[in-house]
């Protein structure tokens, strides 16, 4: 197993969908509202080889209670231009868009955390900052240390889709148990 | 035995769904455990163990820290039985939505209830005449909560078909999690609801999730091996479990009609009860 650390380099031009990796260092969580601020006033921290985390933790006295990863393809659209601004990184569930998986290539991976494992990705993290308070808890940029945690590279750099080969698979067998259905039910 | 409008009963029921929501969020049942355990010992696909070996270190996490298992805590479906004696009243119904008030602030959960239309939030989890309690009669007063949350509520789905397509169940419920793919958060179990009118369809798939998924009957074992087929894997990156277990639940219909529901439920299959006793 790989273990990575933040910022990341070319490094990850090596890591191939399917891959299992552990992430260590500084990550920043976003999600639509973040995504939108920092498209219109620049980023608040430094993008070069950054880490994006989609995820709204729930955080109390300064402290991750829970923080899992939300649904990635929500920020479809608004992921390019953190890319083109240098961040090699993104983290979430469900993975993302064709365009994604484009715009990814030569530069950049997307890794999926399990969903639903709000307490593992707690118990690996250290709350270090937090920019754009004012939008909320869900939605606000929170800062955080991790200390190894457990990721799968589902889009890597070179077009490799993991999820993209799994719908594809299961609609191919789908089509071999049913194959007279030409409508669908 | 106490009357149905006494302060101390009250109170018990208020207590006993707080119990229940509590326990619900933290400790998932020994019945779903065993057989996430079970996936994750027979799972050839590397990065489907390693998903499942994160979900079953998050359960044990949970328990440690007594914190809920996902942030989204999900809307608390409650279903009471009351015995004979005792009938249900609108004091009952207001002491549940009290304790799941009390399980928002100290256990805590997300304030997730909102207006469907404005989306502004009740911030308690109650009000707008959520979330629903459904009581029947049994031996003995019992409280029980069932959290659901939207990932995997959003992706089910509901069908009335004609009389003549009974033996395409199979393949609307197997379709409905093509679909889905990894949204849901797989492994599921699928709640599949056959037969009623259109809610009773809906509310049988629901039922069916309060099922042990400890046993299927060769049906039930059907549709979960072909679910299983499709290799979508845990959160739809591919492997051998994809489904834990379907629970199909049916009643009698129209003679012209033939209502099939389908909920999914992710792997945070949440459900605990508690007696009230009186």
């Amino acid at each position: 197993m790989k273990h990575l650390k933040t910022p990341l380099g070319d490094e990850i031009l090596d890591l191939k969908a399917g891959d299992v990796v552990t992430l260590s260092g500084t990550v920043y969580t976003a999600r639509d509202e973040a995504h939108m601020r920092i498209q219109e006033e620049g980023f608040p921290f430094n993008p070069d080889g950054a880490v994006i985390y989609h995820c709204g933790p729930v955080i109390s006295d300064n402290r991750i209670v829970v923080a899992g990863p939300t649904t990635s393809a929500r920020m479809n659209k608004l992921t390019g231009f953190m890319l083109d601004a240098g961040v090699r990184g993104l983290i979430g569930k469900g993975g993302m868009s064709a365009q994604v998986r484009n715009e990814l290539k030569g530069r950049a991976v997307y890794f999926a955390f399990t969903g639903g494992c709000a307490n593992l990705a707690a118990a690996c993290m250290t709350l270090t900052g937090v920019h754009y308070k004012d939008l909320g808890m869900a939605e606000a940029v929170w800062e955080i240390k991790l200390d190894k945690l457990p990721l799968t590279v589902a889009m890597d750099a070179h077009g490799g889709d993991l999820f993209a080969v799994v719908d594809e698979h299961a609609h191919e067998v789908f089509q071999g148990m049913y194959p007279t259905s030409t409508t669908e039910i | 035995m106490s009357g149905s409008g006494d302060p101390a009963l009250l109170q018990k029921i208020s207590d006993a769904t707080y119990n229940a929501v509590r326990n619900s969020e933290i400790y998932l049942p020994d019945d779903v455990k065993d057989r996430l355990l079970c996936a994750r010992n027979t799972e050839s696909s590397p990065v489907a163990k390693q998903e499942l070996e994160n979900i079953l270190e998050n359960i044990r996490l949970a328990e440690e820290r007594l914190a809920p298992l996902c942030q989204d805590t999900g809307i608390p479906v409650i279903y009471v039985t009351i015995p004979p004696g005792l009938s249900w009243t609108r004091e009952m119904e207001e002491a549940v939505h009290a304790g799941i008030r009390a399980a928002t602030t100290k256990v805590p959960l997300r304030p997730n209830l909102v207006d469907p239309l404005s989306r502004e939030n009740t911030g308690t989890n109650t009000g707008l005449m959520m979330p629903p309690v459904h009581v029947t009669t049994g031996e003995r007063f019992t409280i029980t909560a069932l959290p659901k949350g939207a990932g995997s509520e959003n992706v089910s789905r509901i069908r009335m078909m004609n009389p003549s397509e009974k033996d395409r169940i199979v393949k609307f419920v197997v379709e409905t999690m093509l679909k889905a793919g990894g949204r849901p958060c797989p492994p599921v179990i699928l709640g599949v609801g056959i037969g009623g009118t259109f809610d009773v369809a809906a509310s049988l798939a629901k039922e069916a999730l309060l099922e042990p998924v400890s046993c299927m009957s060769s049906y039930e074992q059907d549709i979960c091996d072909k679910v299983n087929l499709l290799g979508i894997g845990p959160m739809g990156l591919g492997g051998d479990t994809t489904c834990l277990a379907v629970k199909v639940k049916t009643a009698g219909c129209h003679t012209a009609s033939l209502p099939v529901a389908v909920n999914i439920q992710c792997w945070a299959a949440r459900r605990a009860s508690e007696e009230v006793i009186i």
